[in-house]
Order: structure tokens, then sequence, then C-alpha cells
């Protein structure tokens, strides 16, 4: 019988299961006339019992909301890195005027896509009243808006992209009457997009994106308009559709 | 949501049981396993698509901890070894008894309690551990030898040998 000499490593291997059926034969023919080695390998098994023991009940706990892996996404450094890249790729290079000035107006600018995110979610379910202007009305729809917006609204089209106009509906937002428009695809997803009045002439930033409770927002500011593109598409489709609106939006 | 959001997402209760058992701290444990996603996120462009992402986020959040450590460490040249390495808890674990499991871990070298819990716990093997923790196999199997020897004589000694019948 040329059996091979059982090492500590074979022993630890038998312990944590880990050794082929043959080879943990041989371990047990070694232990069968080793008994304190048996026992002390027994021990160490009971270790891996008592770690899963004590230790499991945290894998049936409910994480702590701080560690919701999506919400950790929106500003860390990937979405940052794409937002930079968007905004050289749109060419409207305003730079460091624009850092300073936006940072200003950072409460504004974190709340309005919040609630573009909220109407997204609230609005976009609905099956029986998605809208509340068809897309059948559409120079009704835009005119309307416009009227109730004080301003000329564009309705960008995302048939190249997939995506046809559902239609739209008036919102309240936090200084007055917003526009959301609804778009969907072939199986049924669902973007809206949020317009509402800035407070003053904000000039243009670059493209931002959050993330609320897995809905992306890619917003920015682009002169009198606030444009904010909400959907439960993986972000670089959203970036690309956000590129498209924006491309319309300044042709 | 995001594909990358999902994948990390499924790691997280493994993450915190890891996590806890190093630190023997709810609120440690919790601190780690956010500056461990926060770093993985920060670095996913770093990640091989296709290859073992509980491995990668383990370990982010080995060196994360060993950081951490060293960081509150008193003697930060000294090797990690011996008192030294006692030195390094990461927190003092709210264990006192010595004769529980969590007490034995805590009484534990750092390098030691990882790769008891690596193995023992978390289920990975010989050659994952030792990726994990950056140290060759040798080294995970000399460190795990000595760890569970020390928990035996913590835990107050031997089972019966008849625990260990193994399924044939």
């Amino acid at each position: 019988m040329s059996r091979q000499a059982v090492t500590e490593t074979d022993l630890h291997a038998y312990v944590d299961g880990a050794l082929p059926a043959e080879r943990a034969a041989e371990v047990d023919a070694y232990l069968a006339d080793r008994p304190e080695e048996a026992a002390r390998l027994a021990a160490y098994r009971e270790q891996n019992a008592a770690l899963h023991r004590e230790f499991d009940p945290v894998l049936d706990e409910r994480p702590p909301h701080r560690l919701d892996a999506p919400r950790l996404v929106p500003t860390r450094s990937l979405l940052r890195y794409a937002a930079v890249v968007a905004w050289f790729a749109l060419g409207g290079v305003i730079g460091w005027q624009l850092h300073a000035y936006t940072a200003d107006r950072r409460a504004d600018v974190t709340s309005w896509p919040r609630r573009a995110a909220i109407a997204h979610v609230v609005y976009s379910p609905e099956v029986r009243h998605p809208v509340e202007v068809g897309a059948d009305q559409e120079a009704h729809l835009v005119a309307w808006l416009s009227k109730r917006l004080g301003t000329p609204l564009k309705v960008p089209h995302l048939g190249e992209l997939g995506f046809t106009l559902v239609g739209g509906r008036l919102l309240p937002g936090d200084r007055g009457p917003v526009a959301q428009f609804m778009y969907q695809d072939g199986k049924g997803q669902r973007l809206t997009l949020y317009v509402r009045v800035n407070p003053d002439d904000s000039g243009e930033t670059a493209f931002r994106f959050a993330q609320e409770h897995g809905v992306g927002v890619f917003y920015w500011l682009d002169r009198k308009l606030g444009y904010a593109l909400s959907g439960e598409v993986e972000k670089g489709e959203l970036l690309r559709i956000a590129t498209a609106v924006y491309r319309q939006l300044n042709p | 949501m995001s594909d990358l959001g999902v994948d990390i997402e499924q790691h997280i209760p493994r993450l915190r049981r890891y996590a806890r058992a190093l630190t023997g701290d709810r609120a440690a444990a919790d601190d780690l396993v956010q500056d461990t996603l926060e770093r993985a996120l920060s670095r996913f462009h770093l990640w091989r698509r296709g290859s073992d992402l509980r491995a990668w986020l383990f370990t982010i959040m080995h060196n994360v901890f060993v950081n951490q450590a060293r960081s509150r460490m008193r003697y930060p040249h000294e090797a990690l070894d011996g008192s030294a390495a006692d030195a390094l808890q990461y927190r003092e674990p709210d264990w006192s008894d010595l004769r529980d499991i969590g007490g034995a871990l805590a009484k534990l070298p750092v390098e030691q309690r990882t790769v008891v819990l690596l193995v023992g716990l978390e289920q990975f093997t010989y050659d994952e551990a030792a990726r994990v923790l950056e140290v060759p196999i040798g080294t995970v199997m000399s460190r795990l030898s000595r760890a569970r020897e020390r928990m035996r004589v913590l835990l107050g000694g031997d089972f019966k040998a008849s625990a260990l019948k193994v399924v044939k």
C-alpha cells in the first residue's frame, strides 16, 4: 500500500471538507488509531460550526439603509466620470465660472431632480392614466404646457432610440408649474422628461446624474429651463438618451 | 437599477457577516462594509468582468480593514506578529466570555482571525483565501493551523472524537 503521508494541510482540508473522497478515507484510516488527533480535528470542526451558529444570523438581518448599493452609486466617480465625458462630448465647455456658479446653488440643484425622480416613480407605472394629454394631441400638449410654464417648450422625439412619446402632464414643482413628458419603448419600459423653469437664466450645466431608489436621473440646466430625464434603465443607456434629448433641444 | 448595484448587493449579507466576525462590533462592521462598498464602486473599472466578484469584494474589505487597523497601531513598523498583532485589534471587541467563539476570535491576532474566518465561516478555498489576503498559500495554512490550535486552547480543549464521525 503506497499511502501518501498525511500532512497538517490534509488534516485541515479534512476538517473543511475539501479533500477528495479517496483521500478523506485515507485520513479516516490515519485517525482511527490516533484518538488525540481525531479529538483535535473534532475541535476544529466544532469551531467552524460555532462560527456559523454565531454569525450566520447576520445573513438574515436587513442591512442598514446606508448599505444599499444603488444609493452609493450616484455621486461616486464612475458616474462623475461619465458626466464629465458627456460634458465634453456636448462641447459646451463653460468650465470654471460654471463650477463656482453651480456650487452656489447646490441645494437647489439637488432638490429638483429628486422631485423629477419622484414624479417618475409616481406616474410611470400608471396603466390607465400615465399622462393627461396623449401623444395623439401633441401640438395641443406642447402649446398647453408652454403656456403654463410661460416659455416655449419643445418635445424631443426619441424614435431612433426606440422610445415613442406617450404624452405629458402638468405637475406642481417647488416654484410653480412643471411639465412631464413620458416615453415608452416596445417592451413597456418608460422614461420621463421633467422640465421646469429655472429661477433665473441659469446658463448651462454639465449632465449630472443621481439615483433615487433605483431610478436613474440625468439632469442639466439649459438657460431658462432645467431638464431631468428619469428611467429605470442602465445608466449608460440613459446617458445616450439624455444626449439625444440635449441635441434635439439644441440643434 | 444598475447591474452593478444588483451584483454587489447580493454580496452584502456575506460581507456583513464577515465584517461582524472580524470586528466583533455591529457598527464598526457596517462602517467597514460601507467603506468597502464605496471603494469597490470607485474602483469598479479595475474589476475584470467575469472574475469572481465576491473574492474581489473580500479582497477590498481586507485591505480597508488592514489599513484602518494599521492606522490605529501604536508601533506601525513592527512586524504583524505576536504582541504587535494583538495591539492591532481593530476595535476592542465587546466579547468578555473567553469560552465562546467570539471571545476566542477576539484573542487571535488579526492575520490569524482573517484566515480562520475566510476558511471556516466564509468557506473560501485555501487558494481563494490566499488571493484575498495576498499571501502565499503556505502562509494561509500556517496561520490557519496556529489560529485553530489557539482557539482550541482558548475554548477549553477537545470535543469528543465521536463528534468527528464523518460522512463516508
